[in-house]
C-alpha cells in the first residue's frame, strides 16, 4: 500500500468527520460508508482488513464506536509499510486511531452536547418526534447493509457458502435467543480457525 | 446510576432516548450528557474518557497480537468466522428493532418501503451515506412530521 501523504490524511479526517454528523443510530451505521470510501473508492484498506476491524471491535468488551479506531489503526500500519517495519509504522498506526477517533467523536459531541439541553426541554415538540420517527426505519436498514456488506466482502459462494450459513446462523441466535454473544463469537472463532468455514 | 443516585429510571430512560436521536455513538452521547448535566464541561469529558479509553487500549493490544500472528491460518480462519458472526450480529440488531416500528407514526407499510429503498441505495447500490440519509431520512422526517400533525387523527397507520 502507498504512503499516506499529508493531503491524504486531512481527507480521511474529513470523512469521518461528516460521517460523524449522519451516525443516527450509533457509529456503526457508518460502516458502509466506510467501506466504500476507504476499500472500494481509495483502496487504502484491503477487504480483510476492514471485517477484521469490525470482527475485533465486536468480540472485544467496549462500546462498538471502537471499530473506527481499528480502522484508523490499519490505515497507519498500511501508510507506514506495515507491522514489520516496526516504529515507524506503529507511530504512524496510532496517528491514524487519534485521528479517526476524533474526527468521529467531535462534531457528534460538539452537536450532542450543545443539542441535548435543547432537545431535553423539547422533547415533545413535533420536530424532535419526527425526527425520531422518520429516522427509525433508515437506521433499520442501515444495520442490516452493513451485516449484508460484511458478508458480500466474500465473493465466491462455491467455496464462502459456509461462512453465509454461519452469518444466517448467527443472525437467527441473535435475534430469537438470548444467548450471550461472546458464545456465538467464540463458536465462529472456533469453527474458522478449524477451516470448516 | 443504582449505586450513586444521580439519576432517576426515568431520566434515564429519557436521556437514552434522546441520545439516540442525536447522531454519534450512543453511549458516548449519553456519558456526555449524564457527565455533563452535573459536573459541566469537564464532567462531560471525564465521562467520555472513562467510557473509551480503557477499552480502546485493550483493543490496540489485541489487534497488534493479532497482527503478529495475521499469516498463519488459525488466525486468518477464525477471523474469518469472527468476521461472519460479526455480519450476523449486527444485521440482528437491525431486525430487533422491527418491532418498534409498530408504533412508528408513518405506519408500518411505509416503514418497510423506506428501509428498503435504503438497503438498495447503500448495500446494492453502494451509494454515500450522506445522500441517502438527507434524501430518504429527510423525507422520512417530513412526512413523520406531517404524520405527526396534532389534529389529525392517530393510530390508523398502515
Amino acid at each position: 500500500m502507498p504512503m499516506l501523504p499529508l493531503v491524504d490524511w486531512l481527507l480521511v479526517f474529513s470523512h469521518f468527520a461528516s460521517l460523524s454528523l449522519l451516525a443516527v443510530g450509533g457509529a456503526v451505521t457508518t460502516a458502509p460508508d466506510m467501506h466504500r470510501y476507504l476499500v472500494t473508492q481509495q483502496a487504502w484498506l484491503s477487504d480483510a482488513q476492514f471485517t477484521a476491524s469490525i470482527a475485533l471491535s465486536q468480540a472485544a468488551p467496549g462500546p462498538n464506536v471502537l471499530f473506527i479506531a481499528l480502522l484508523g489503526w490499519n490505515l497507519g500500519l498500511n501508510a507506514g509499510g506495515g507491522m514489520d517495519a516496526g516504529w515507524p509504522a506503529v507511530s504512524l498506526a496510532l496517528l491514524g486511531v487519534v485521528a479517526s477517533m476524533t474526527a468521529t467523536l467531535l462534531p457528534s459531541s460538539v452537536l450532542s452536547y450543545t443539542a441535548t439541553r435543547w432537545t431535553h426541554r423539547h422533547r415533545e415538540r413535533r420536530t424532535v418526534r419526527a425526527f425520531k420517527a422518520g429516522m427509525a426505519p433508515i437506521v433499520i436498514a442501515l444495520l442490516v447493509a452493513t451485516g449484508w456488506l460484511l458478508m458480500a466482502a466474500h465473493d465466491k459462494p462455491a467455496s464462502d457458502w459456509p461462512l453465509y450459513l454461519l452469518t444466517l446462523a448467527a443472525t437467527l441466535q441473535v435475534w430469537r435467543t438470548r444467548i450471550h454473544l461472546l458464545w456465538l463469537i467464540g463458536a465462529g472463532a472456533l469453527l474458522g480457525a478449524l477451516g470448516w468455514v | 446510576m443504582e449505586k450513586k443516585h444521580w439519576l432517576t429510571q426515568d431520566r434515564f430512560l429519557e436521556d437514552w432516548a434522546v441520545a439516540q436521536v442525536m447522531p454519534g455513538p450512543n453511549v458516548v452521547n449519553l456519558s456526555l450528557m449524564i457527565g455533563g448535566r452535573h459536573f459541566g464541561w469537564t464532567g462531560a469529558m471525564a465521562a467520555l474518557a472513562g467510557m473509551l479509553i480503557a477499552p480502546m487500549l485493550l483493543l490496540l493490544v489485541v489487534a497488534a497480537l493479532y497482527g503478529t500472528v495475521a499469516n498463519t491460518a488459525a488466525a486468518q480462519g477464525a477471523l474469518r468466522g469472527m468476521g461472519a458472526v460479526a455480519a450476523g450480529l449486527i444485521t440482528a440488531t437491525g431486525i430487533r428493532l422491527v418491532p418498534a416500528l409498530h408504533k412508528n407514526p408513518m405506519g408500518m407499510g411505509v416503514c418497510i418501503g423506506l428501509a428498503g429503498l435504503t438497503f438498495v441505495a447503500i448495500a446494492l447500490l453502494r451509494a454515500p451515506l450522506v445522500g441517502v440519509v438527507l434524501l430518504i431520512g429527510g423525507g422520512a422526517c417530513l412526512w413523520a412530521w406531517r404524520r405527526l400533525a396534532p389534529r389529525s387523527s392517530t393510530g390508523a397507520g398502515g
